[in-house]
């Protein structure tokens, strides 16, 4: 773009990071009012089982217990999403897995909700229940719900399958005909939670028939309107704040406590605040898609893919869902194909509903793809990157998903992987190196920006979503950027849903991208209202001023006729020329940049015990422009990491009994800080041509390589290849053994 | 919930024995307030036992060492005598949870808690260590070895209460390790483990052994076959290897979501292959 940048690419202080590190940020579970009451949820120990006798009476006759509520305390709710979305959140009639919710209450300590909760009389029939992706999608499986099934699933496949997906062009069998070599191959991965460290929380507070709800989540609006539609309640008649967010990774997009909490506060008549344990998070929170995939592709002797198919099959647990589509639609995304085609199957089953983790849908799905492609080279003989650089996509490429690509940055990041010293850095015995490229789609929505001048010049921005990455200080940069003005003259707030107009959640990658945009267009109208008010103090024609670094020149023949004002001399004389100044924009933004990784990894596998070390991590991403480069290099490397521990020991552990095993830190392995190197990060910057700036979303790319990488590195480590994550040392050692 | 601070062991014992419900004792309380805070567990009584004085310290003794009740593991990771003296129990000790649960966990705890995966006690017990009990009819000796009854339970009888642990000499010549193998690198449970404990002669080989093997059994075992094929050798491939098969024969793992029974027979022999270098190092030798 050549584009000179004041502001953008440097590294300030994050305004919030004062408040978290000295703990005085408020969290989801740290605001407590006059008269609070405690909330507990009963929970299901069974996977599937009709609710034959639901007895609360002896619970709701405890001292202390202010109110009990079970599925009989809602309304039935039209919407069908709202609907499962409540059915979740509280059992009707039966339960669908282990951790399920079916009761609450509140009481004015922990400890009584607690004691009532185990008064709480339950008579379970139990039913056949079916945990595993493939299991479930065969006829005579049991059905979590009856009537569900897709249209387009087919005969074959029991009710359980609930989506069905095809994107793609060209004639796959023509080109598998032209392969010098085809390798169809079979994986599995397991499902993976965020593993936020801020356990859900929120506080509901009813006055009369107007609530008000503080939450921990991504999307206060998003909350606003499944609880007010739940509730029976105008969105109108519910104020959500976001609390300081510890943490979402896309597990915050939905509600499971909120719709209860209200609930309890309406029944009660008192504030109720609810807290889950970690135990409840495991249990009943959303984790990713588990999966069961097949990908078939054909190469030429020297690199060229003829033809490409996937087929995948996804868990997403006991409520209908549509995110195998991701899947579909990302696989082979990263490369230029003339026959591609990618299926999906979103499959219903005794689990906890799945809800968003990063890139949902496609981190196991171009596994899959770069794992094959990695055989592929093995069998072949041939470079790894090279094979990817001869195959990428590149601007004017028809993706296998649809769209034709603007600037893309694959072909940049692979370059810059090959010419990195960590590519050809010497490895030692036991160790191998693997790569994989990743992509996401990113996106805009809705967004709402006001920016409001204060008399002292300071500008203050309101905007609707969230802060989980840093994106107070990219707002604030950008606004900064585009009037000319110190960073620290910006101050950028996250309103409540009372405060600001509507905006979509915080993910998809979107929130640098769309408020940005917001904030530059909020931005320009200040600017221009500010000439406006000066040409009129000054008596001249308003296009006889411009606006240069924070302040109003004359120009023209009027040059230097008069000082320039800055913004804090035109803001002081507001009053006195046609009062407040403010900008505001409100809008969907539609031009998100899609964006693309390449990483590189070093392991190092004991033949003795199976155990994998990662050596080494080298992470490149088109980020278009990174605004603040310390956030976007923790974007890098907090997405690697998760990717890391998914590859390695993070999985859902069922028994035959339907029961997760371990709900828990302990047993639910993320990596700790000693399981890792430092992640290095290289930023490309190919600039999207549908934001002022360039900026593409740089959250969710991140995700993706890591568990190609990881598997294509321990495959050429350990000399036997998985095809099954996480690769957890039993697994491997197996695999050596049998190898 | 009744908390008590205890004037006196004695005193602790009587409250213990006169409490019909169940009573639990309280001196770093890493395993019991985790157990109390998920629900798993809720005492009538808690007796605290941490303040009474010798409770926290690590005393000189016949040319060993008596550990008190309440010494955390960052307390022995400190002490540099019982560092040189018995390096293995201290990186077992050392091993139990984070930074933070070191200045509370403790090695009376870790062994009365009856876990088979607990770090500390395959290191005790192939260091011979010898519990004091406290309880109703007066105060006697036992091997930490005999303690472990099974998962979350011993052989302790009501109201007794392990006051303190004692490591004895041991000759110039010898050495102990502990390793286990956990799928991090850190804050987690062992999926297998092996304590070794050498003495050396004069010219280097090997005198005595001893192979205690954790999470690989309902409790700690000792291998004695595993022990045996290390003696008179200097740890030459041949011995490890009939030492690592010897473990795998002596233990009896099952299949859990920590890992299968057969990772474990595999890798429990690896650990203490390895942990047998380390103490054979210790000792004053080199492979």
């Amino acid at each position: 773009m050549g584009r000179e940048f004041k502001i953008l690419g440097t590294t300030p202080p994050r305004p919030d990071g004062i408040e978290k590190i000295t703990g005085k940020a408020l969290f989801g579970a740290d605001l407590n009012v006059t008269g609070m009451l405690h909330g507990a949820v009963l929970r299901s120990p069974h996977a599937h089982a009709r609710i034959v006798s639901l007895d609360v009476s002896a619970a709701a006759a405890l001292p202390g217990v202010k109110a009990v509520i079970t599925a009989d305390d809602f309304a039935e709710v039209e919407n069908a999403a709202n609907r499962d979305t409540l059915h979740n959140c509280m059992a009707h009639g039966r339960v669908l897995y282990d951790g399920h919710a079916l009761a609450a209450v509140a009481a004015v300590s922990k400890s009584v909700a607690r004691a009532a909760l185990n008064l709480i009389r339950v008579e379970y029939e139990t039913l056949p229940h079916v945990t595993d992706v493939d299991a479930a999608m065969q006829p005579g499986a049991p059905v979590i719900h009856q009537g569900k099934k897709h249209k387009l699933a087919g005969d074959d496949v029991s009710d359980n399958v609930v989506g069905y997906y095809s994107f793609g062009h060209g004639d796959i069998e023509a080109g598998f005909a032209q392969a010098d070599t085809v390798l169809e191959r079979s994986f599995k991965t397991a499902a993976a939670h965020q593993g936020y460290i801020e356990p859900n929380a929120c506080l509901a507070d009813f006055k009369g028939d107007k609530a008000d709800l503080w939450v921990s989540t991504q999307g206060h609006y998003l909350v606003r309107d499944i609880c007010a539609d739940i509730l029976g309640m105008e969105s109108s008649q519910l104020r959500v704040t976001a609390a300081e967010i510890g943490g979402g990774f896309g597990g915050k997009t939905t509600v499971f406590l909120e719709p209860v909490a209200l609930a309890l506060s309406r029944k009660a008549g008192k504030p109720v605040k609810m807290v889950m344990s970690r135990e409840e998070v495991f249990r009943a929170t959303g984790p990713t898609m588990s999966s069961s995939m097949d990908v078939k592709i054909g190469m030429t002797a020297d690199g060229r893919i003829t033809a490409a198919h996937a087929r995948l099959r996804y868990q997403g647990g006991a409520f209908p869902y549509a995110m195998v589509m991701m899947g579909a639609m990302s696989a082979f995304a990263a490369y230029d194909l003339d026959h591609v085609q990618a299926e999906g199957w979103d499959v219903m089953t005794n689990r906890p509903k799945m809800i968003s983790y990063r890139a949902p849908g496609a981190p196991m799905a171009i596994y899959a793809v770069e794992a094959v492609l990695d055989e592929l080279c093995q069998k072949l003989d041939l470079d790894p990157l090279e094979v990817r650089l001869l195959n990428a996509a590149d601007e004017g490429t028809k993706s296998s998903y649809g769209p034709t690509f603007k600037a893309i940055g694959l072909k940049a990041c692979l370059k810059a992987a090959q010419a990195h010293p960590h590519y050809s850095a010497p490895l030692g015995p036991n160790q191998g190196r693997g790569v994989s490229a990743g992509f996401w789609f990113n996106f805009g929505g809705q967004v709402s920006v006001s920016m409001a001048i204060t008399p002292d010049g300071t500008v203050n921005l309101t905007e609707g979503n969230p802060d989980i990455g840093g994106s107070r200080a990219s707002v604030s940069m950008m606004a900064a950027e585009e009037l000319g003005i110190p960073f620290e003259q910006v101050n950028t707030v996250i309103g409540d849903t009372g405060a600001i107009g509507f905006s979509d959640t915080t993910d998809g990658s979107r929130v640098t991208f769309t408020v940005g945009i917001a904030t530059i267009k909020a931005a320009k109208a200040v600017k221009a209202e500010c000439c406006k008010r000066v040409a009129k103090i000054w008596e001249i024609d308003a296009d006889a001023v411009e606006w240069i670094d924070g302040a109003v020149h004359p120009t023209g023949h009027n040059a230097g006729d008069f000082p320039p004002m800055s913004l804090a001399e035109i803001a002081a004389m507001a009053g006195r020329t046609g009062g407040p100044i403010a900008g505001h924009f409100e809008g969907a933004p539609d031009k998100a940049g899609v964006s693309f990784g390449v990483h590189i990894v070093d392991t190092q596998v004991d033949p003795e015990t199976g155990f994998t070390k990662i050596l080494r991590y080298t992470a490149f991403q088109d980020a278009g422009k990174a605004i603040h480069p310390d956030y976007v290099e923790g974007q890098m490397q907090g997405g690697a990491v998760q990717g890391i521990g998914w590859a390695l020991n993070e999985e859902y552990i069922y028994g035959e009994d339907g029961v997760l095993q371990n709900a828990g830190f302990l047993d639910y392995r993320i990596p700790v800080a000693s399981d890792l190197p430092m992640i290095d990060t290289v930023i490309i910057e190919v600039p999207n041509p549908g934001h002022p700036f360039g900026v593409r979303g740089v959250g969710e790319t991140a995700i993706v390589p890591p568990l190609a990488a990881i598997s294509n590195a321990v495959a050429r480590a350990a000399g036997v290849r998985l095809y099954a994550l996480p690769m957890s040392p039993p697994r491997i050692l197996a695999a050596m053994d049998h190898g | 919930m009744r908390y008590h601070v205890a004037n006196s062991l004695s005193e602790a014992v009587e409250m213990l024995a006169a409490e019909a419900g169940t009573a639990k004792v309280l001196a770093g309380g890493t395993d019991l307030l985790v157990q109390m805070k998920s629900g798993a567990l809720v005492p009538d009584l808690l007796v605290d036992i941490k303040a009474l004085e010798g409770m926290r310290d690590i005393v000189p003794e016949g040319g060993g060492y008596r550990i008190g009740a309440a010494v955390s593991g960052a307390q022995m990771g400190e002490h540099a005598g019982l560092r040189a003296l018995w390096p293995g129990v201290v990186e077992a000790a050392g091993l139990i949870g984070s930074t933070q649960v070191q200045g509370r966990a403790t090695i009376v705890g870790n062994l009365c808690n009856g876990s088979p995966a607990a770090d500390s006690v395959p290191a005790l017990i192939a260091a011979g260590a010898i519990a004091r009990v406290v309880g109703p009819d007066g105060t006697r000796e036992m091997r930490v070895a005999d303690i472990p009854a099974g998962p979350g339970r011993t052989t302790l009888e009501k109201a007794d209460i392990v006051d303190s642990v004692f490591l004895p000499a041991r000759p110039a010549r010898a050495g102990d390790a502990y390793l286990r193998f956990i799928p991090r690198t850190e804050m987690d449970i062992a999926v297998a483990s092996a304590a070794v404990n050498l003495t050396l002669d004069a010219e280097g080989a090997v005198e005595s052994a001893l192979v205690v093997l954790g999470a690989v059994a309902p409790t700690a075992i000792m291998a004695y076959d595993a022990g045996t094929a290390l003696v008179g050798s200097r740890l030459e491939p041949s011995a490890l290897e009939q030492c690592a098969a010897a473990c795998s024969a002596a233990c009896n793992p099952i299949d859990d979501k920590r890992g299968t029974a057969a990772f474990r027979r595999q890798v429990v022999g690896v650990m203490a292959k390895r942990a047998a270098r380390i103490a054979f190092e210790r000792a004053g030798e080199s492979l």
